[in-house]
């Protein structure tokens, strides 16, 4: 039924494709994760200008394509396809994931800072051993579906020729001229990573809703 | 009361977007199956011509105007003229390498002047004319460069082509020690060479020459290592629109009308 | 004043119209797809909270998986690989048709997990009071739940409209095709059409946003 020579033949792209876009997520998961944290602080920090920089950071970035950014980094940086594609990925999730973060912040009771700051801690401290850690709970189950986002739209890097695994399937299916199959093997492929982490994510749900 | 007013409002909106699809789909017959093409643009007094849209010289819609310029364009018109007079128009519509095959198989375009060359792989999917232009795959690169040539794609050297082209496919062999970066067309292609992205840019020199014209910090090195022999595809089995195009062809060369097309567009 | 001679150049009365035809394209298309995807979307998440045997189980398993694939994935299906098996369509056609599977696989989760926050209670009210079930589901049960599905409707709406952008890799006329087809012609021109471009999803994008957070604030 399928062609499994296809997959057989070019075992390597495949695999070499898959790595790439492994490697791309999590990198681009950890760095907007960073920056997804620095962004929510600055738009709950007291300081009327770190709010706007952050809020239109975030407003911005949320309400136009990922594609457009990806280009932006790919011509405009001196960048190879597989880089830029990581950062305009990052550049993207961070402002969803500063969203959940703020959101996660926000969900701590007003007292901990409060409680935190009168046993002498700075904002900064009170931020770091008090409040974040309790966000960053309610803020997994987001993380996680972004996460699969970042997956998704890693696929992306096939359009500036980053090496991932849809680049992969273009060229294979370019060079067998069976698309049909080519196509699903790499369906196959970005669920055999998905998947698992919906099904992770899913339950981790569950549970967070259970523990309230 | 709210939701009588919601449902009201979704029935009609998706009414409108059925029709909108049903439009999408519709709007010329296909031409396919059995009836002989030649003799459909007769009927119909037109002539669809597929042809490129982003490929300056040969087929290139400029932005300004909504027009479609190029040696390819103007060939069919003069082409057109010289098999029917004033008896049938020819039409454009946008191909690209990848969709050029499956629109003259589906019917909505009769022939296809695309810069495309003409291969035995390819003669087992379509029926090609004599050939219209000699072309020759070849490399750009930015002036200055220090590649001058195929030889100087060496190991650590990338070359930027469209995917699935059969001058990434040839690159490949003819310089195997290089890293090949494949873009969804030239237009993608130029524009990454510009940014730096690659060492040179490989396809046929006629595409090449229209890049380089676009912005002169650019030319063509090396000469060309291929034979790239354009051809006019028709769907399979329609020999009578062959043997015409040909016909047209050879009258426009022997007229000098061709050259005066082609010197208006290849200035090498 | 060097910086902004390129935005100059490309911010033409030609220019802006061509990217504003590409954008008319990017609407409609949006539009065509958001109404089909919520027919589809809604029948099927019905379909699955109803929790109609094997049916529902089956619908389960199509959603989960068009969920967890790159549009990118579907799209490049639906233009390329589609016609290997005889379905050819045209581009505007295959980009509302893969739109229109990923967002009515979205869609349907939303409408799902929105009938799923009903409180049971309010079925066993419904039934206690004579409606069968599909009454109970019309008069009680989707009225409120319609009613908490519209902010991640519109953000989805919104996801939609930004997605139609992947469409650019099968060359359909949108803004951003339009775009590239004027920044090929001088490397300068690359960043104030993407600024324009930017622009133009950011203010329909953000209209939608705030109109969303309106009917939100209405419904306390």
């Amino acid at each position: 039924m399928l062609d499994f020579s296809i997959l057989t033949n070019y075992t390597d792209l495949f695999l070499e494709g898959l790595k790439i876009t492994i490697i791309v997520s999590l990198i681009a998961l950890i760095c907007s994760f960073i920056l997804g944290t620095l962004i929510a602080i600055m738009r709950i920090a007291p300081f009327k200008l770190l709010n706007w920089v952050g809020t239109a950071y975030v407003e911005f970035i949320r309400n136009i394509p990922v594609l457009v950014i990806v280009f932006f980094t790919f011509l405009v940086g001196n960048f190879g396809g597989m880089i830029a594609g990581t950062i305009g990925l990052t550049i993207y999730t961070a402002a969803f994931i500063a969203e959940a973060i703020r959101a996660g912040i926000l969900s701590v009771p007003k007292g901990q800072m409060e409680a935190a700051r009168s046993t002498g801690l700075t904002y900064g401290q009170a931020m770091r051993m008090v409040i974040l850690p309790q966000a960053i709970k309610i803020v997994i189950p987001p993380l996680g579906n972004q996460f699969i986002n970042l997956v998704k739209n890693s696929s992306l890097l096939a359009v500036v020729a980053g090496g991932d695994l849809m680049y992969q399937g273009d060229l294979i299916s370019a060079m067998t001229y069976a698309t049909f199959d080519t196509y699903i093997f790499v369906g196959l492929f970005y669920l055999i990573i998905t998947i698992p982490l919906s099904l992770g994510v899913n339950f981790l749900e569950k549970r967070m809703a259970r523990s309230n | 009361m709210f939701k009588t007013k919601n449902f009201m409002k979704i029935a009609l909106v998706s009414v409108m977007a059925a029709s909108f699809l049903a439009g999408c789909g519709g709007d010329k017959d296909s031409k396919g199956n059995s009836k002989d093409v030649f003799a459909q643009i007769k009927e119909d007094k037109k002539i669809v011509f597929g042809v490129k849209h982003d490929t300056r010289l040969f087929g290139l819609k400029n932005p300004s105007t909504g027009d479609v310029e190029g040696f390819d364009i103007d060939l069919s018109k003069a082409l057109t003229e010289e098999m029917f007079g004033d008896d049938v128009k020819p039409e454009y519509i946008e191909v690209t390498s990848k969709t050029r095959v499956g629109l003259l198989n589906n019917g909505k375009v009769d022939a296809v002047v695309a810069t495309m060359t003409i291969n035995e792989e390819r003669k087992k999917e379509v029926d090609f004319t004599d050939v219209y232009f000699d072309a020759g795959q070849s490399l750009l690169v930015k002036k200055g460069s220090k590649v001058k040539g195929i030889e100087d794609l060496k190991k650590g050297t990338k070359v930027l082509a469209v995917k699935g082209s059969t001058s990434a496919i040839n690159i490949r062999e003819k310089a195997p020690e290089t890293t090949v970066l494949e873009f969804e067309n030239y237009a993608e292609a130029f524009t990454a060479l510009k940014s730096g992205k690659g060492d040179a840019l490989t396809t046929d020199d006629s595409i090449l020459y229209g890049m380089a014209e676009e912005d002169p910090s650019y030319e063509l090195v090396g000469g060309t290592f291929t034979e790239e022999p354009y051809g006019i595809a028709v769907k399979k089995g329609n020999k009578e629109l062959v043997d015409e195009l040909n016909k047209a062809l050879k009258s426009l060369k022997e007229s000098g009308k061709y050259d005066e097309i082609k010197d208006k567009w290849i200035k090498n | 004043m060097d910086f902004f001679a390129p935005f100059i150049e490309v911010y033409t009365a030609d220019h802006l119209r061509f990217l504003l035809e590409g954008f008319w394209v990017t609407l409609k298309v949006a539009a065509a797809s958001i109404v089909l995807s919520f027919i589809i979307g809604g029948i099927v998440g019905t379909l699955r909270y109803a929790k109609i045997p094997v049916v529902s189980q089956m619908l389960a398993v199509i959603v989960e998986t068009i969920r967890n694939l790159p549009l990118l994935l579907i799209i490049f299906f639906t233009y390329f690989a589609l016609p290997e098996i005889g379905i050819e369509m045209e581009i505007t056609a295959a980009t509302i048709a893969a739109l229109t599977v990923f967002e009515s696989a979205m869609i349907s989760e939303i409408i799902r997990s929105g009938l799923n926050s009903i409180e049971k209670g309010q079925i066993e009210a419904g039934r206690a009071s004579g409606l069968n079930y599909i009454q109970t589901l019309r008069y009680i049960i989707m009225p409120q739940a319609l009613r908490r599905m519209v902010p991640p409707i519109v953000s989805q709406f919104i996801s939609l409209l930004k997605d139609t952008s992947l469409a650019v890799v099968i060359a359909l006329p949108d803004v951003l095709h339009n775009g590239q087809i004027i920044y090929a012609q001088k490397e300068s021109y690359v960043v104030p059409v993407l600024v324009m471009v930017s622009l133009m999803y950011f203010i329909v994008n953000y209209a939608l946003s705030m109109i969303a957070r309106r009917l939100e604030l209405k419904q306390i």
